[in-house]
């Protein structure tokens, strides 16, 4: 067993490719889940000094330290507040538009799908800046509205590419079918067609919750740190730096719900599902 | 009624007194780009199936797909049971409709499938669970209420698809190619249950198909279609023998035209006669092929092939090569367009 160990041997056992794929994925393990180990030692490390590999004291004061901190209880409400309004709001907003460019030719439909696509090719920062002086003027700096609306900027593209194509893969005689049973258009809707594209619209409203939990650059600036969501108040910290450990325990409370939502909806997320959303015809 | 009573019943004079359950009056559908239909003007009488024979693009989908409320019409009426239809949305038309594929709701099981419709006329759970037992009885498919769509076959889905439409007592029942997604085998068996469960119900049906047998199989009565147009409307027997058009006449099954001057004869490969008397013309023997019960001969005469079909008893004796009389029998004549 111990034999197999010896990197010559293995080489030569496995042949040249298999070993070098071997190497390959051994850095991109360390490079990938390095920094995630270190972050989960750290949050559970009371004391730790620079030279030394493992902490020198491990347990739980940091996250007491965190929960018994009232600023950072209230940014995780904020950040539900603020994640579950955007999701809630841009669905709203952003399945009608989803279904008809699904189901109607219009004018412009290519345009105006690519317009999602042009808030993301912009620089943040820019589009910030200048959104920045529009809600001076109409008084959105600082409020909830004003993150929420950055925070949409961000998600329309998901929100109305993945339904899209999810409504696309919804075939016509369905919907015809239940229309021809006696059901109404807005009952063919809710009973037929969106529980079949459910998946898609499940998978967008993921994407759209998580990006809005970890949104930092936008609701920073917009929100003029009257508005701290969780990762907001990282920056702090981190900027602070007084000790690592706070910005570890934080990382894993972002990642809770994220890894939460991944799980329920594992199902749904593919590659498929993504790069079906990314079709344009 | 059996099927063959009614079917030579059908063209009868006697039959026109029976109740017209649908109505088409000089109905037309254009489309944007200048396609469509017009022109169109049809009687179907209660409990009788009436195919739309044509081949793709000729209208026949879209005559049916504004029967059933799926298209708005340019102009003209449709009436059933002498109440126009032509403004009613699909939901509110006393049709049914199967459509080739796609038909069921993959996310229910096959039993709220069935009772979608049913609830939604608020018929009681008890009738609703009793009638879709009888129901999948008649399909032949018992047992199958909490199954998905996708754990059944092409020929299974498509069951239940004309089941779900029958359960709502539709006056009219309209089948968009139903069958053409299905394999040979399983297609052939469906048309037969179709039929059965249709004189045994009665209800009135049409049937819209590209495959010349699977009309020829199932009607009552046969509209053939081409360009968005009616080329002959009549019974099986009426259209393989007096066929009204060149089109129809190659449309439907084999037939040799021949021709004569300024007319052509159409004649079918069966109706060419091997004689051994001085006949209507003169070939030589092609090809000689095997069919099963019958011989296929093929046979050049002037600078056309012809075909033949002949028993086995004739069919042995013939060899390539060889010189044969042929007798032109049942024919239809048509003049030659200019």
């Amino acid at each position: 067993m111990f034999k197999m160990l010896n990197p010559r041997r293995f080489y030569y056992a496995v042949g040249r490719r298999k070993f070098l794929e071997f190497i390959l994925l051994a850095v991109f393990i360390l490079f990938f889940y390095g920094p995630l180990l270190n972050m989960l030692m750290l949050a559970f490390a009371n004391q730790y000094e620079v030279p030394n590999i493992l902490p020198t004291e491990w347990g739980f004061d940091w996250w007491k330290y965190v929960f018994g901190q009232e600023s950072l209880v209230s940014s995780m409400i904020q950040s539900f507040i603020v994640a579950i309004a955007t999701t809630v709001i841009s669905m709203i907003f952003c399945i009608p538009a989803a279904y008809s460019i699904a189901r109607f030719k219009f004018r412009g439909r290519k345009i105006f799908m690519l317009s999602f696509l042009l808030t993301n090719a912009f620089p943040k920062i820019g589009i910030y800046t200048s959104i920045a002086v529009l809600f001076y003027k109409y008084g959105l700096m600082g409020t909830y509205a004003g993150v929420i609306i950055i925070h949409m900027i961000n998600s329309m593209m998901f929100m109305v590419w993945l339904p899209a194509s999810a409504f696309r893969n919804v075939h016509r005689q369905q919907e015809e079918a239940a229309r021809d049973v006696g059901a109404g258009p807005i009952r063919t809707f809710f009973k037929v067609t969106l529980p079949m594209a459910m998946p898609g619209i499940a998978v967008a409203t993921l994407y759209t919750f998580l990006g809005s939990m970890e949104e930092a650059q936008g609701t920073m600036l917009v929100g003029l740190a009257r508005i701290q969501t969780m990762p907001v108040a990282m920056y702090g910290i981190v900027l602070d730096s007084s000790a690592v450990q706070i910005g570890a325990v934080f990382a894993i409370l972002l990642i809770i719900p994220s890894a939460v939502l991944i799980f329920l909806m594992r199902k749904f997320i593919g590659p498929e599902a993504i790069a079906g959303g990314f079709k344009m015809n | 009624m059996s099927n063959t009573t009614n079917k030579t019943a059908v063209g009868n004079t006697a039959m026109k007194d029976r109740k017209v359950k649908l109505e088409i009056k000089n109905m037309a559908k254009k489309y944007d780009n200048g396609d469509g239909v017009e022109n169109i003007n049809l009687e179907i009488y209660e409990g009788e199936i009436v195919t739309f024979l044509g081949p793709s693009g000729c209208g026949k989908s879209t005559i049916l797909r504004t029967i059933g409320g799926f298209m708005d019409v340019t102009s003209g009426d449709i009436l059933i049971d002498g109440n126009s239809i032509v403004g009613l949305s699909p939901e509110n038309r006393p049709t049914a409709m199967v459509f080739q594929s796609y038909n069921l709701w993959p996310h229910m099981t096959i039993y709220e499938n069935l009772a979608f419709g049913m609830k939604l006329r608020k018929i009681p759970k008890k009738t609703i669970d009793e009638d879709i037992k009888n129901m999948l009885a008649l399909v032949s498919m018992s047992g199958c209420e909490k199954k998905y769509p996708s754990q059944l076959s092409g020929g299974q889905q498509q069951r239940i698809a004309i089941a779900r439409s029958l359960l709502l007592k539709p006056s009219l029942l309209l089948l968009d190619e139903p069958f053409s997604a299905l394999d040979a085998k399983i297609r052939q068996q469906m048309r037969e249950e179709l039929k059965r469960i249709q004189s045994e119900l009665g209800i009135t049906v049409i049937f819209v198909t590209h495959d010349q047998e699977e009309a020829m199989a199932i009607s009552h009565r046969i509209v053939v279609m081409n360009k968005g147009k009616f080329d002959q409307i009549g019974t099986p027997d009426e259209i393989y023998d007096k066929p009204a058009t060149l089109h129809v006449a190659s449309f439907i099954g084999e037939m040799n035209f021949i021709d004569q001057g300024n007319t052509t004869i159409a004649v079918r490969p069966e109706d060419l006669l091997l004689t051994k008397e001085e006949g209507d013309m003169e070939g030589t023997v092609e090809t000689v092929m095997l069919m099963g019960h019958y011989v296929l001969m093929t046979a050049k005469v002037g600078d056309s092939i012809v075909k033949c079909f002949v028993n086995r008893e004739q069919g042995d004796h013939l060899r390539e090569g060889m010189k044969v009389n042929l007798k032109i029998g049942k024919h239809t004549q048509f003049k030659k367009s200019a």
